[in-house]
């Protein structure tokens, strides 16, 4: 008994050591919001065409049924790393042949469509958020945030912030070749 | 006078977490859904600056959903059915009161086995300082031993 209780102090010791080893681990992001909707179906929303721009608008009913996984951004003209990150996805629709779709987020219609006609449209479709609401159908913190959606329209991954970097860029590409190897390994939807 | 000053000290103190963010055009003309509205908010959490609730944070997520709280109260939603909305889309993080479930054993159960484990350490040292004093104190027999050994002693030097 007066054993167990000398070995307390220490026990202590460990369980403090290993909960602080796991809270300064650099990797950890304590500001990370872990989605609810990783795996789960994407939410519903009907989003109507930014106004003035010729690409659809992008309601749940896109995201169902699709042969491959497809990618869909939040973004937004007024959002800085949006402008960085756009570089990025135009290069994965046209070198990867990535199937991407858009949620313009509390945007002035014209000034989307001026941000789009100077950086280019890599957007198949574009669905106008202006109230904010689907943002919030599907959780973001804010912009820009990119879900890979399976062709069954589950939600398989969410990246918070632009994806640039080789880091960041690395980490996507990987979770969309998973994505598309879980798609391939099913029945094909 | 001092008790006075004291007060104000503590009052002037409080005022700045008394400020909110929610502005005029977002409050409800019907004063007791804004009254709910509010208690709705106090237990939401804003997603980007993080604890902060949402009546307080100026960012634009925040006001989105205050602006979602007011209106599904609107709508005639309970207080609990706008929470669960919500969690639903944006999971326990949200929440200021997380729920007690196996995720968060850890972060309820702590302060109250740290507690535990103080107190017992406490009672532990002060038990046996009390039996320290049992074990010094004279019983009657020493005592008379102690007188016994002095008498002699005296004896011996005169």
């Amino acid at each position: 008994m007066k054993r167990a209780i000398a070995a307390l102090p220490i026990l202590i010791a460990l369980i403090l050591g290993a909960f602080f080893l796991w809270g300064l681990n650099p990797d950890r992001d304590p500001n990370a919001i872990p989605s609810v909707l990783i795996a789960q179906p994407a939410p519903d929303f009907d989003l109507p065409t930014v106004d003035g721009v010729d690409v659809p608008g992008l309601s749940r009913s896109n995201l169902i049924g699709n042969p491959t996984p497809v990618v869909v951004n939040v973004f937004a003209s007024w959002c800085v790393p949006c402008r960085a990150e756009h570089a990025v996805l135009t290069r994965m629709v046209e070198r990867d042949s990535v199937r991407l779709f858009g949620i313009n987020y509390k945007d002035k219609p014209e000034a989307a469509r001026g941000w789009l006609e100077d950086l280019g449209n890599p957007y198949e479709r574009i669905g106008s958020d202006l109230t904010g609401r689907a943002g919030i159908e599907w959780g973001i913190s804010g912009v820009p945030e990119t879900f890979i959606v399976a062709g069954d329209g589950t939600v398989l991954y969410r990246y918070v912030g632009p994806i640039v970097g080789s880091e960041a860029e690395e980490e996507f590409a990987l979770a969309l070749a998973q994505a598309r190897a879980a798609n391939g390994a099913g029945t094909g939807i | 006078m001092i008790r006075k000053l004291l007060f104000m000290t503590l009052f002037l103190s409080a005022m700045p977490f008394a400020v909110y963010a929610v502005e005029p055009d977002e409050m409800l003309a019907d004063s007791v859904l804004e009254v709910r509205a509010r208690e709705v908010s106090k237990k939401l959490r804003c997603v980007v600056c993080q604890n902060q609730d949402i009546d307080s944070s100026n960012s634009g997520v925040a006001r989105d959903l205050r602006i979602l709280v007011r209106e599904r109260l609107t709508k005639g939603d309970t207080n609990a059915e706008v929470l669960t909305f919500i969690h639903a889309r944006y999971g326990d993080f949200v929440l200021l009161k997380p729920p007690f479930k196996p995720e968060t054993y850890a972060l309820w159960l702590a302060p109250i086995i740290l507690i535990l484990i103080g107190t017992g350490g406490v009672i532990a040292v002060l038990s046996k300082a009390s039996r320290l004093t049992a074990i010094t104190a004279l019983n009657t027999d020493d005592e008379r031993a102690v007188a016994d050994m002095l008498a002699q002693d005296k004896k011996d030097r005169s």
